[in-house]
């Protein structure tokens, strides 16, 4: 069951958690999970290979390779949490951070580094994985989710839509109005929003005087707010809210309350705008460490575990940076490529023009 | 005179403006404690403090639309658009209500908010972060539109756009922020809606603006070994256009060229071409031509500099001009 802030009948706990800090089980009175020691072993291991894909691309980003890289540090276990609640016909509308919940949607994670290089805007095939295109312009998926969860309905399809969105975006109109959509049409929606308590250099109470979850009372469906760094509770949350959006009782709000441990971007400097302070105390939350503490204390795994998951992460660290060096940039004339789906005059005409101009230069090259 | 970056200067110049006038607020998003992501509103939280400067919600259509109320109000405030392409979720209140409204009160209201946009590509950026959007917004009656190009500018024509009782959509080259310039703080500014000759010449006019400018000088000097002498001009004003300035320097060179980072459909340069025809048609000795992007999305940025005109294809069009 789902607390549904907007009936108020009771105060509601403040944060679902699972797994402490400190890696010890705990029970809430809504939510449980009953989770195979395989399963267990498989949710951290999506945990450590994630959060090596993210320093990998940090890292080629340092070395010029990409331009910009928005990294996940900090926010595994809520994307993790929450992609592993998916369905294969559940539909994921990501933003631009959403690494983890790509990786659970079988994105290649190589396939995440083109639109960050500059290669392209967006490389893969969104109805292959059931999971969108990055959204860069904040908040404007949302309204896409709903739409589309207005069309599962309608369909009469077995499936649910989920959308992640930062505590930044919930200031944004187009976010507000898929509230209002979600709420009026009942539209099996998932809100997933991250609360990483930064939108760049602007923290929380620039956005929110109230808890973001309590948001959802107010135009009428559930607000929930779970402990983002635990990757138990974000499962168990999402997959009810989920449930319960396709059973046809409508959209939920998850605040899963995190943080972002590193910069916004490669491009920012948090020096600037929040004491190192902060960062320490929310190391002491990491999202992966207390779950391996958890997988020690119950002999769910041993050292040799630990370390094969080790050893396949910088594997796949490797693999991603040689088939990110790899990756060939476009052709020119790939510019005016899938623009429109027939053939249009105008383009046409530009096409042929500057293909005639390369060819004035030697070679062809510019 | 001092040598300050495009940034720098642009940041002076607010706040000269802030010291000049009480009235003027700075509001955008991360323009406070970390003095927005390009820095030009560096420092001046810290001196004006957070009722003066201010870190807003993240939500373009609120930041437009308060200011309006802000200036109803008596204040000028100066609004940040964090990049060209996060513009458009406050394109409603630009377009139907700053725009509008002075006109509606029967020119008893008046909106002095300014609206800075850094834009443009070349910086390597991911979508919506390269775009130049000048045309949506002088196709808009009701709105001022300039473009600056370089530190001297940026400091002057902030302060003028500050000044200006319309509501003044204000470019930046982002490109262009970390260049530098000569200011001379104490120097009479050109009038705001005039346009400048930056280099002066005798054989094609060369129209710019913005970023524009500074890769027109550049292929002016490299021609001008060749013998060819290309007058280029900086319109700074982009609604109104300085036409004088421009006509004058056509029935000299009888050749023209305009130049742009946006799409040339239905671009800033359309409606140049059109009016240098009109008004200079027997002094013509070619076509007027145009330079700029293509007409699709801007692509990743590993394709920028082909999507962004260069010297080289300013000069392909310069030369075109002589084929005729
Ligand atoms: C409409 C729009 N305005 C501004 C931006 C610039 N911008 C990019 S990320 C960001 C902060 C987003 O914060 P939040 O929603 O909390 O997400 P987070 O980055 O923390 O994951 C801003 C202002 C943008 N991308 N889109
Ligand atoms: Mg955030």
């Amino acid at each position: 069951m789902t607390f549904d802030a907007s009936r108020g009948a009771e105060a509601p706990p403040e944060l679902v958690q699972l797994l402490t800090p400190e890696g010890e089980r705990v029970e809430h009175p809504a939510y449980d999970i009953d989770l195979t020691p395989e399963e267990i072993r498989g949710l951290y291991r999506d945990l450590v290979l994630v959060r090596r894909v993210d320093m990998e691309a940090v890292a080629l980003q340092r070395q010029g390779e990409l331009g910009i890289w928005a990294s996940l540090l900090g926010q595994e276990a809520a994307q993790i949490g929450s992609g592993r609640a998916l369905t294969d016909a559940d539909m994921a509308f990501p933003t631009y951070r959403e690494h983890g919940v790509a990786w659970c949607r079988d994105v290649d994670p190589v396939n995440l580094l083109g639109l960050f290089r500059g290669v392209n805007h967006g490389g893969w095939d969104p109805a292959e994985h059931n999971f969108h295109l990055y959204t860069i312009v904040i908040g404007s998926q949302t309204l896409h989710a709903v739409g589309y969860a207005m069309g599962i309905q309608r369909d009469g399809a077995d499936a649910a839509t989920i959308v992640y969105f930062g505590d930044g975006a919930t200031s944004q109109g187009d976010v507000n109005e898929a509230f209002i959509w979600a709420s009026v049409f009942n539209a099996p929606v998932v809100f997933f929003c991250q609360n990483n308590q930064w939108a760049i250099s602007e923290p929380l109470e620039k956005q929110s005087k109230i808890p973001l979850y309590r948001r959802a009372s107010g135009f009428g469906f559930p607000g929930i707010r779970v402990d983002g760094n635990d990757v138990f509770a974000c499962l168990a949350v999402t997959r009810q809210a989920l449930k319960n959006a396709r059973e046809g009782q409508g959209p939920t709000l998850i605040e899963a309350f995190t943080y972002r441990m590193g910069a916004h971007t490669t491009s920012d400097d948090p020096t600037r705008y929040r004491v190192a302070g902060e960062l320490e105390a929310w190391k002491l939350k990491d999202p992966i460490e207390r779950v391996k503490a958890y997988m020690f204390k119950t002999q769910i795994a041993d050292q040799d575990y630990f370390d094969a998951i080790d050893a396949e992460a910088a594997d796949l660290g490797r693999d991603v940076r040689k088939r990110c060096l790899e990756m060939p940039d476009p052709h020119p004339l790939e510019i005016f490529d899938n623009v429109y789906t027939e053939p249009h005059a105008l383009l046409v005409e530009e096409r042929e023009q500057y293909a005639a101009y390369l060819a004035t230069f030697e070679g062809g090259d510019r | 005179m001092t040598t300050l970056t495009l940034a720098k200067a642009i940041n002076e110049g607010l706040r000269t403006a802030m010291e000049a006038d009480a009235k003027v607020l700075v509001m955008g998003e991360d323009v406070g404690k970390l003095g927005g992501v390009f820095r030009v509103t560096d420092g001046l939280q810290k001196d004006f403090g957070e009722s003066r400067v201010i870190d807003t919600p993240l939500a373009e259509s609120g930041i437009i639309g308060t200011a309006i109320g802000l200036a109803l109000r008596g204040y000028r405030p100066v609004c940040e658009i964090q990049f060209d392409g996060f513009v458009f979720p406050a394109a409603d209140q630009i377009i139907t209500q700053l725009a509008k409204m002075p006109l509606r009160s029967l020119g008893k209201l008046r909106l002095p908010v300014v609206v800075r946009i850094p834009c443009g590509g070349g910086i390597g950026a991911v979508e919506h972060h390269s775009e130049s959007p000048e045309a949506y917004f002088t196709h808009t009656g009701g709105l001022r539109v300039v473009a600056c190009s370089n530190p001297a500018d940026g400091f002057h024509m902030i302060q003028q756009a500050i000044r200006c009782d319309d509501p003044v959509i204000f470019f930046e080259p982002k490109r262009r922020y970390w260049e530098k310039g000569e200011v001379e703080r104490g120097a009479p500014p050109l009038p705001f809606d005039r346009g400048e000759v930056v280099r002066p010449g005798t054989d094609v006019t060369v129209v710019a603006y913005g970023p524009m400018v500074r890769t027109c000088l550049e292929a002016a000097a490299a021609v001008a070994e060749e013998g060819r002498s290309l007058e280029v001009l900086d319109l700074r004003s982009l609604n109104p256009l300085d036409t004088e300035l421009i006509y004058e320097s056509v029935r000299k060179t009888g050749r023209c060229v305009i130049a742009h980072e946006a799409p040339v459909y239905s671009g800033l340069g359309a409606e140049i071409a059109t009016r240098v025809t009109e008004a200079c048609f027997y002094h013509l000795e070619a076509p007027v031509l145009r330079v700029g992007g293509f007409s699709t999305p801007y692509p990743p940025s590993r394709l920028e500099d082909h999507y962004l005109p260069d010297l080289d294809r300013v000069l392909d069009a310069v030369d075109r001009t002589f084929a005729f």
